[in-house]
């Protein structure tokens, strides 16, 4: 098993029925999944605090979700949390994160070095999976802190899982 | 600066139009953008199937989307305010890739930020919010300047194959505040019970 499969089977066991996105690299194929899963409604945004108050209105009317997003995406987010962190809405975050390993764009560096920080902050129990064996598992609890625990949950995924980019053209730069 | 007063003379007065929309609509949903279209909502009776926001600026069409999406055979309502809107118009793109056919969202224009002091927005005399979500994809979009217009369009609101876009221009006054109650859990719990029933709350 690949790892965003694991996750989608954790999507699956615990119900999640929408699933909320900007494109990224790191989560391409778990939401090609998404997008091809006849039972979740992939849902593409142009910044991710509309995620937020999406899943919000989605549980409102009694359908689950998840948010997808890149460690930069979260910092479109912080006053969107209020609404989850105030009226204790079930969000789970799953977070591909970028500015912590072999990265080539120092404009990652500020988001990727602070995103669990702001999180914890803005009321997100946060855990990290490094190995693409722990991604699974944690998945699962994750959903479960969100879905059982009634409220915000992100489970980071760290850059070691995503392949390695560049913008390298062969001429050793 | 000068600053454009044309709203101050509009002929549609927002609670008025708040209410001809909801009155007897017993079966909508309706998410209140934060401010004064809460405030309207709430005059127009308070009810659990209202959810009046009190702070998410930019997120009310957003989380209208996620609630017609997953409530598909119910009419949403979206009202809000056009400095609501303009924080977060990248939803109305959403809103309309997603294209819900049961969404309705509309503006009630006033052209000020009434909770900050009446400053002027964008929308007095420049954006036009109905021409950002046609440009964006929602199909049906209009504007509506008076009482006439109004009673056109109510039935396009509450019943058009969406989703819907309406600016609703009415003037810039201050009223008293009509307060729901600011419990963000009691305002979910009680919209989850009324829609799905006691066991939806545990």
């Amino acid at each position: 098993m690949i790892w965003w499969q694991d996750i989608l089977s954790a999507f699956k066991a615990s119900g999640v029925a929408m699933v909320a996105y900007v494109p990224d690299a790191g989560h391409s194929a778990l939401i090609a999944a998404c997008v091809a899963d006849k039972d979740i409604r992939a849902v593409p945004l142009t910044t991710e605090e509309e995620g937020i108050a999406l899943l919000a209105g989605a549980w409102l009317g009694g359908l689950g979700g998840a948010l997808l997003m890149q460690s930069s995406g979260l910092g479109n987010c912080i006053n969107m949390l209020s609404l989850a962190a105030t009226c204790r809405f079930l969000l789970p975050l799953f977070v591909t994160m970028r500015g912590q390993w072999h990265e080539f764009n120092p404009w990652q560096f500020p988001m990727g070095q602070t995103a669990q920080h702001q999180m914890n902050t803005a009321g997100v129990e946060t855990m990290t999976a490094a190995a693409a064996e722990d991604v699974g598992p944690m998945a699962a609890a994750t959903l479960d802190m969100a879905y059982s625990g009634g409220g915000m949950a992100a489970l980071l995924l760290h850059q070691k899982l995503s392949p390695v980019k560049t913008f390298d053209q062969g001429d050793g730069r | 600066m000068m600053e454009d007063r044309r709203s101050d003379a509009y002929p549609l007065a927002r609670r008025d139009v708040a209410r001809q929309i909801i009155h007897g609509q017993d079966d909508l949903l309706v998410i209140a953008g934060l401010g004064s279209t809460a405030w309207d909502v709430t005059a127009a009776g308070d009810r659990d199937l209202n959810f009046p926001l009190w702070g998410a600026m930019g997120g009310a069409a957003a989380m209208g989307l996620g609630l017609a999406l997953a409530q598909p055979e119910r009419r949403v309502l979206v009202i809000t305010g056009d400095g609501e809107t303009l924080m977060g118009m990248g939803a109305l793109a959403t809103v309309a890739l997603a294209a819900p056919a049961n969404l309705s969202i509309a503006v009630i224009d006033n052209e000020r930020y009434g909770e900050t002091g009446m400053q002027i927005t964008h929308t007095a005399g420049k954006t036009d919010l109905a021409a950002v979500a046609a440009a964006c994809g929602i199909p049906v979009t209009g504007v509506v300047r008076d009482q006439a217009g109004l009673d056109a369009a109510l039935p396009v609101i509450l019943e058009a194959t969406g989703p819907v876009f309406h600016v609703i221009k009415v003037r810039a006054e201050k009223l008293d505040f009509m307060l729901p109650s600011k419990d963000g859990v009691l305002l979910k719990n009680r919209f989850r019970r009324a829609l799905l029933g006691p066991q939806a709350i545990i």
